[in-house]
Order: C-alpha cells, then structure tokens, then sequence
C-alpha cells in the first residue's frame, strides 16, 4: 500500500475514526491491530518477520532489564559484604550474563536482515568472482522475499535493545506496547527510526480529539502529498528518462539529472516523512523530525546532521561511538601516536570507525556495489574536508568573507552539488557507468546540449518543467520561512480568510497538479473499429 | 456561535463549488472531434416514453435513424449507444431504461458477444461518466473496470481528468455547463462516402465460443425483459467489418432458439435494404453513412410495425413538435456536413479539434 | 580541570570552554570532536569511557565533562 494510492488514503480514514471513536485505554491496542493490518495487506508472510523480531528483541531485553534490576537491588543490599575488586568483579559476571542474552538476539536479529536483503548480493560477488577464475558455473540465486522496512524496524528494535542494555531506559513490560513500538504503520515504510524513549512518550497515552492537533496533523499529511505528487512524481519522469539512456543523455544532461533527482529524492522522501509525522500527529503521537532543511547545509557534516536524521544518529550512537570507543580503538590509538606522531596518530581510529560507519550505511541502503560505492564517498569527502579545516582557518584569516551572504550562499552551493554528484551511484546501473556519467559532464559538454527539446522528449511538456519549477520555488520558500519557526504556526496566526485560501489552494494545486492516476489526453481516444 | 458555525457552512460551499468548477472544467466535453462520449447523457434531456429503444455499439448508433424511422413509421425510438458498448454496459443501460420508462422493445446488436473481459478505460469513461446515478451505473462500473481503475474516479471525475489542465481549449470554457447536442435520439450521423473496398475475411479464430461472462449477461438481458414485459430483440448490424463469423451466427441463432427472440442479422439483409457499399458507408464498410443508415431504418422500420405492432405515434402533440425540432437539427447537420464536404472534402468544420 | 580545557581548546580554540555550555546540543562538539575527546582523556587520565556514556548530557559543558572523569576516577558504583 503506498502512501500515494486511494486505499492508503481509506485505510487512513478509518483507522483515523476508529481511533477516535475507541475509548482511550483501546487506541494503542487498535493502533496495533491497524499496523498488524497494513502489513497484512502488503503480504502476509512479511507478519512472521516482524513478530519474530518484535518477540526476540522484547523478551531478549526483557531478561536483560529484569536481570539487571534483580542484581542492583541485590548489589545495593550487599555491597558493603565486598572488597573493590570483588564488587568489580561480581559487576563483571553480570554484565557478561547480560553481554550473552544481548548478542545472542543482535546476531539473530541482524542475521535476519542480511539473509533477507544481502544473500543474492552475496551470491552474485562469488559468482564474479569464481567466474574470473574461470569457473563456469555458478551459484542460483534464492528467491528470498524481502520484508517491507525489514531495514527500519530492525534498526529500531536494534536501538531498543542496546539502550535496554546499556542501561538507559528499562524494557517494555508489555509485549503488545513493544509490537505497536516495532511496527507503527505510518513509520513501518520509511522510517523515521524512532527511539523506543521518544515515541513510547505518545505512542501509548489516550488522545482525545483536539482540533488544533488534528488539523496540524492534516496540514502536515497534504504538504508531504504536495511534495510527492507534485513535484517528485513529475520529475521522476525525467530522471528516469535521463538514467535509462545514457547514449543520449550525459554531459549536460547527467548533471540536470543529478540536479532533478536532488529534488526529486528530496520532495520525495520529505513529503513521505511530512505524512508519516502528520498520520501520527493526527493521532496524538509525537514522530521524531528527520529532516532540518538539509539543502542548506553549509558543509557535508552538517548536512549528515539534518538530512535522514535518525538515521544518522542511529549510526553515530550504535555503531560510531561503540567502534570508537572501543578497547581495540583505544589501544590502536595509543599505537598509532607513538607510531605516527600525536597529530595524525590521533585520527586513525577516527577516520577507521568514521569508514566503517559509511560501509554499513552504504550496504544498509541496498545490496549493491553502488551503494557501497556511495557510502565510502561520502566518507572520502568528509576526510577531505576534515583535512583541509587548517586550510579553510587560513584562508579566513586571510580573507574576510566568512559570514557573508555570498560566502554561505556558495558554501551551500557547493554541498548541494558534492552531494548530487555522490547521489549519481543512487541512480546508474552500475559503478563503472557511474563514473562514466559523472566524467561525462566535464567532457562531453556542449552547448547544443541546452535545447528544449531534448528536455520535452524525456516525457515532460513545458507545462510540466514550469509546475515542477513553482513547485520548487514554493519548497525553497517555505524553507526560508521555516528557519525562524512552524510554517503552520504562522500560519495559525492569519485570518481565517487567508488561511482557507491557502490550505484549499494546496489541496486543489495537488488535486489538479498531482501526477497520478491515469493520464488522461484527448490523443489516447484515437478511433479506430469502434 | 453563530458566526463560526457561519463560516464553517461559507467555508464548506466555497470549497464544494471550487471542486465542482474544477471537476465540469476539467472532464472532456466530446462537443468537437470525438462526440460518442457525449452521447450517453443526453437521453435523459429528452420526452421518455419510447416504444423502441436500441442498447449496443457502434453497429447501431451509426446504422439506424430514429428521426427516420419516426418521419416514416410514426415510431417514437431512441438510440442508447456508445463506442465500444460492452454487453454488461448495455444490459446495465437497459436496466436503467427499463426503470425509467416502459418500451415495447429493446434492440440489441450482439456484436459485443465477443467481448468477455473489461476492454479500455477510455471507452469505459464515454460509456459510464454520461449516467446519471443510480445502482446501475454502479453495477456498470463494478462490471467494466480494467485493472488500472478505480471506483472513487467515477465518483470524483476529477481524479481521472485532473491532469488535462495542460490540454484545456476554448471548449471546455464554452461548453463548462451547458453542451449541444451532438446525436439525433443517439444517432450519429455522417454524410460522406468511402466506399468498402477488400474487405478482408476473418481469420481463423482458435475458439469460437463466445465467454461465460458475455453469455452471463446475455441471460440477464433476457430475463430483464421477459420480466418487464419487454420485447428483446437480437440484431446483428449489416456492416462488414468487424468480420462476423458463421460460428458467432450459429450460436445467436441457437439462444434466440432456445429463449423464444427474434434475431435478425442484417448481413443476410443487404440486398434486400438495397445497400450499396459503394455510397453506404463512410469508412470503408464498418459504418454506415446516413444514406445507408437511412436504408437499413427503412427496412428495419417496416419489421417493426408488421411484426411487432410498434404503433405510428405521429398526430400526438407534444411528439409532433419534439420531433420537428429534432428533424430540424437532423436537416441543419445534413446540410452543414454536405457544405463542409463540398468546400474542405472532410464533414469535419477547418478548426474543429479532432 | 586545566588538562581537559586544554584537550578541548586544541580541538576548538575559538571556543571558550570554561564558560560554553549546549557543547552538543549547540553542535560545536560533533561526534569526530567526541571521539578524539575520549581517546584524548584515555591517553591523559587513564580513563575508559564506554560508548553507553556518549550522551550529550555527558558532553555539553566542561563541567559535565570533568564530572564524567571524575566519576570514572573515582571509580565504583
């Protein structure tokens, strides 16, 4: 069921009223026996995925927690009975008690998702690989289901247990709460990866229908539509049009299609975050943001920092900082400032954990080489201007333009295009062909390349690059806005008048100017027999 | 109190007119080009008590002359027709028909028996957007959509046609509420002449048996009007193309047996209607032109009244003027397609969208 | 208290850390700045600061800082 289709708009109205209609202690069991229903709908088989997860990682911290709490109310009683180091010790054993039921349930839980999602992968690199030692036959691909957002609900569960833990929060008591925690239906597609201490906040509290809340809700749900239909819908007819013939579209063309998926991904993705964080918010239920205006990020750092946000800090908290903090990192650190001298010595395990951290991110987002690809040049690019800091303090002492209009404008800039360029492995078939593309642009320029023509002959008509274009002022504007504060709260603070004209003009620009259903055109009635 | 419960009702008006001026601006007019969409519509403009209606394709919304039949028979008749007219269109029009009026006879051109499963979306919409509502329309669209479509976009037009807001023209703002007729009691007519040259056999089909869910519906048609004291009368127009197999004739001839119907194929017919495909049809042999329209109404109106005693209504009032201004129309058209033949070679206006 | 100001006025000189709070949160600190920060204290204090203790409350001020180092020096419970 995708969010753009009529039976995700029904499947919404009636959970919306049900919901309301429930008394409050029923709504989170009923939000439960929704998400359980939305995933039916895409495919029964995918259920046993999530309730294998939802079980092994609830009663997994379970035990963790209870053991946890059992030996501290013990430990309390009785520490004095012991010396330092037994105390020690004793702590010890437990957290290794702990550390087995943990791993335990991380590797059967991560086992899941890399059998799912990595297997044919796999598969594919020892077939290449065998077959460059000439051996002929290969292995079979398994036809293997991939269960919708196995990527986002492991994670989530994932959080979860590691912060049970580690201690910072208790686990869930009740096995249905932690169900409706892994399987949120507005969540379930696309993330956001909420934490188990955020949304556990909302997520099972009564809500009584408040207006104002609801009708924010709504306003957010018809800004994600907007984005999606209007704009990313539309242009995706060009990327496609650009990525599928590569014979006639490089040089310039790569580079506006790198451009048109920038916004596509981000109309895209935005405005399916804008509808999860509304669904919810209609609801009561309070989603974790996971975008802050990416596109204006001044540098490849900060754009990791609002741009898939619980993503990024997913990897940073679980993953980053575990490597980095590390016994081994530790030590290999000592090391390496003997060996290398403080300076560099102190970056490697840094930079050895930050590229660690991009080839999961990489291989999370597909079972591809592109993405690794991808994941590993977002790592190049965040060293290199790690490196070149010294450079960058020179300069601005040298020359005064940090702060300055132009000089964020170009910082801007120039993050919008490195990530673009980056975002080109998303798109091609293969790496190769990517940077085939990518040097392309720099090559195979030529002026003649910027007719309108060639742009109309990817399936767009003027008609649509010009709603795609006001599309995008309205996005870029709305952005500026929202840098001192909730649009919607601005406009909450209009005449009722205006904000009428306002929120039924978006309806009826994504009514109309949606690209969705059956295109109609006259031509399609060419009469023939009958 | 007042005031907001005010603007809440202001509000919701606005916003329904909004989507109502959004929906008529935006749904296709057929008023130029291609007019079979508009067809369906405008019977229900008109005075009802028919005696004879015919529910089908092509095969008769070209072929026969209401206007004829009625300046020569007296017979009251009208065309319920639209391109490409599924059976479960026509058994779901005639539902309709028969809840709305009581005909002597319903005709049925049985061409569409080879028609099994929904076709194309865009002939679903010219057939099924002209009804008004009713259960037979929902039955019609639950019977003819193909897998792309949706109930909610016969519901909201809009969601269908939206996107034509790049492709509106001058007809649209013209014809936004109020449109022109564009058939004569369903009959669409046309003056010029192509005559039918090698007109090829059918090939060879692997099965000749027409489907289970064309057959479902054929027995629904029966029954409706043996129920409703309807006369159901099975023809099969004299065009020569779409080919007509023998095997197709056989099975018609064979349940209009078994269920006691008249069925008339007409392609047995043409040399007793005279039918000269040199100047009898317009495109080669599918249709005919309003000469062999006017022929095969000749004929055909002579079998009802001798066989079916369909009374000659001429000399009732009100039937007199509708038809005079209906043969008004008919005459004004004759004349503009055969001036526009003259001056262009084409029946079609110069800046007529096509 | 001295030898962690200086560990954080190498990584930012342009900051003044006996008085900047919201380190984290403010995002003068990114995640590379923490991790050097803890490998940094290890080399100095001998201390061990596990990923559990990466929370931004742990890290938004010099203070909060040093109680961390404190608290791990201190050792127990």
């Amino acid at each position: 069921m995708l969010f753009t289709s009529y039976e995700f708009i029904g499947f919404l109205l009636a959970v919306f009223v049900i919901y309301y209609l429930l008394p409050g202690k029923m709504q989170w069991p009923f939000l439960l026996l929704a998400s359980y229903a939305f995933y039916f709908i895409a495919d029964p088989r995918y259920l046993i995925f999530i309730a294998v997860t939802s079980v092994t990682t609830f009663f997994a911290a379970k035990a963790i927690s209870d053991k946890k709490i059992a030996f501290d109310t013990w430990f309390k009683g009785h520490k004095k009975e012991y010396e330092k180091e037994e105390r020690k010790a004793l702590k010890a054993a437990e957290k290794s008690k702990e550390k087995k039921i943990f791993l335990a349930c991380l590797l059967l839980n991560l086992g899941i998702l890399a059998v799912t999602k990595y297997t044919n992968f796999t598969i594919a690199n020892i077939n290449s690989i065998m077959s460059t030692f000439g051996s002929e036959n290969g292995i079979s691909f398994v036809d293997l289901i991939i269960p919708m957002g196995i990527s986002f609900y492991t994670f989530q569960s994932m959080g979860y247990l590691i912060d049970v833990y580690n201690g910072k929060h208790e686990a869930q008591d009740n096995l249905f709460k932690y169900g409706l925690f892994v399987s949120f239906f507005p969540q379930l597609v696309q993330g956001p990866i909420s934490r188990y201490s955020d949304l556990s906040k909302t997520l099972y509290e009564e809500h009584r229908f408040n207006w104002r809340t609801v009708s924010f809700g709504l306003e957010r749900i018809l800004w994600g539509f907007f984005k999606k239909l209007v704009i990313a819908d539309r242009i995706l007819v060009a990327v496609q049009a650009i990525i599928a013939d590569t014979d006639t579209y490089n040089g310039f063309y790569a580079f506006a299609g790198a451009m048109f998926y920038a916004l596509e991904l981000y109309a895209d993705f935005t405005g399916g975050i804008d509808i999860t964080i509304g669904v919810a918010e209609t609801m009561g239920i309070k989603v974790t943001e996971n975008f802050i205006r990416p596109y204006f990020s001044k540098n490849i750092k900060e754009y990791w920092n609002r741009w898939h946000i619980t993503m990024g800090t997913w990897f940073t908290d679980y993953i980053f900082y575990p490597i980095s903090a590390s016994q081994f990192m530790m030590k290999l650190s000592k090391k390496s400032r003997a060996k290398l001298g403080n300076n560099l010595g102190k970056r490697v395990p840094v930079y050895l954990s930050s590229f660690i951290v991009w080839f999961t991110t990489g291989i999370w987002h597909g079972a591809s080489w592109n993405f690794i690809v991808w994941g590993l040049g977002n790592f190049v690019v965040i060293m290199i201007s790690q490196e070149l800091d010294p450079f960058y303090r020179w300069f601005h002492s040298k020359v005064k333009v940090a702060g300055t209009f132009g000089w964020k404008l170009f910082q801007v800039v120039r993050t919008v295009l490195i990530m673009s360029s980056l975002r080109m492995f998303d798109c091609y078939r293969d790496v190769p062909l990517t940077f085939k593309m990518f040097g392309s642009i720099f090559t195979d320029f030529s002026p003649s390349q910027l007719k309108v023509e060639a742009f109309t002959g990817m399936g767009l008509t003027v008609y649509d690059y010009a709603v795609v274009f006001v599309g995008m002022l309205i996005l870029v504007g709305v952005s500026l806005v929202q840098r001192s504060g909730s649009v919607r709260e601005k406009i909450a603070t209009l005449s009722a008048p205006i904000r009428f004209v306002i929120w039924y003009g978006l309806f009826m620009a994504t009514l109309i100017f949606g690209a969705y259903g059956i295109g109609y055109s006259a031509s399609q009635f060419i009469y023939n027999q009958f | 109190m007042l005031k907001k419960s005010l603007a809440v009702i202001l509000s919701i008006a606005v916003a329904v007119s909004g989507l109502w001026f959004a929906t008529k601006l935006l749904e296709p007019k057929y008023m130029s080009g291609i007019l079979e969409g508009a067809m369906i519509s405008e019977y229900y403009d008109d005075p009802t008590d028919h005696n004879v209606v015919f529910i089908g394709d092509c095969e008769l919304y070209e072929n026969i002359s209401p206007v004829y039949l009625w300046n020569n028979y007296g017979i009251n008749s009208y065309i319920r027709g639209s391109a490409q007219q599924l059976i479960w269109q026509s058994y779901y029009l005639a539902e309709e028909t028969i809840r709305l009026e009581h005909p002597d006879a319903i005709v049925f051109n049985v061409l569409s028996m080879k028609y099994n499963e929904p076709q194309n979306e865009a002939y679903n919409r010219m057939t099924i957007d002209g009804m008004r509502w009713s259960s037979s329309k929902v039955g019609s669209i639950n019977a003819s959509m193909t897998d792309e479509e949706n109930f909610i976009e016969y519901v909201f037009p809009i969601l269908r046609y939206h996107s034509r807001w790049s492709d509106l023209n001058a007809d649209d703002w013209d014809y936004l509420v109020n449109r022109d007729k564009v058939s004569f009691n369903g009959y669409y007519m046309r003056v010029d002449e192509k005559p039918a040259e090698d007109v090829p056999e059918g090939r060879p089909l692997t099965d000749y048996q027409f489907g289970d869910n064309a057959y479902y519906y054929l027995d629904k048609l029966t029954k409706l009007c043996k129920d409703n004291d309807v006369e159901l009368i099975l023809v099969k127009a004299p065009t020569l193309y779409p080919y007509w197999y023998d095997e197709w004739d056989q099975q018609m001839i064979d349940y209009a047996k078994s269920n006691d119907l008249t069925y008339i194929n007409f392609l047995n017919l043409q040399d007793e209607m005279g039918l000269d495909w040199n100047k009898d049809t317009y495109d080669g042999g599918l249709h005919l032109n309003l000469s062999g329209a006017e022929k095969m109404s000749d004929y055909f109106g002579k079998v009802l009244v001798e066989e079916f005693n369909i009374p000659d209504r001429r000399g009732e009032a009100e039937l007199d003027s509708y038809w005079n201004t209906v043969n008004d129309r008919y005459e004004l058209e004759k004349e503009r397609q055969t001036n526009n033949l003259e001056l262009y070679g084409t029946v079609h206006d110069p800046d007529e969208n096509k | 208290m001295e030898e962690l100001l200086e560990i954080l006025g190498d990584l930012h000189p342009e900051v003044d850390f006996t008085t900047a709070t919201g380190l984290v949160d403010g995002g003068i600190l990114d995640s590379f700045d923490i991790v050097s920060l803890i490998s940094e204290i290890n080399e100095e204090f001998d201390v061990t600061i596990g990923a559990a203790e990466l929370t931004p409350e742990n890290f938004n001020s010099a203070e909060a800082i040093y109680a961390l180092i404190k608290a791990k020096l201190d050792d127990e419970d």
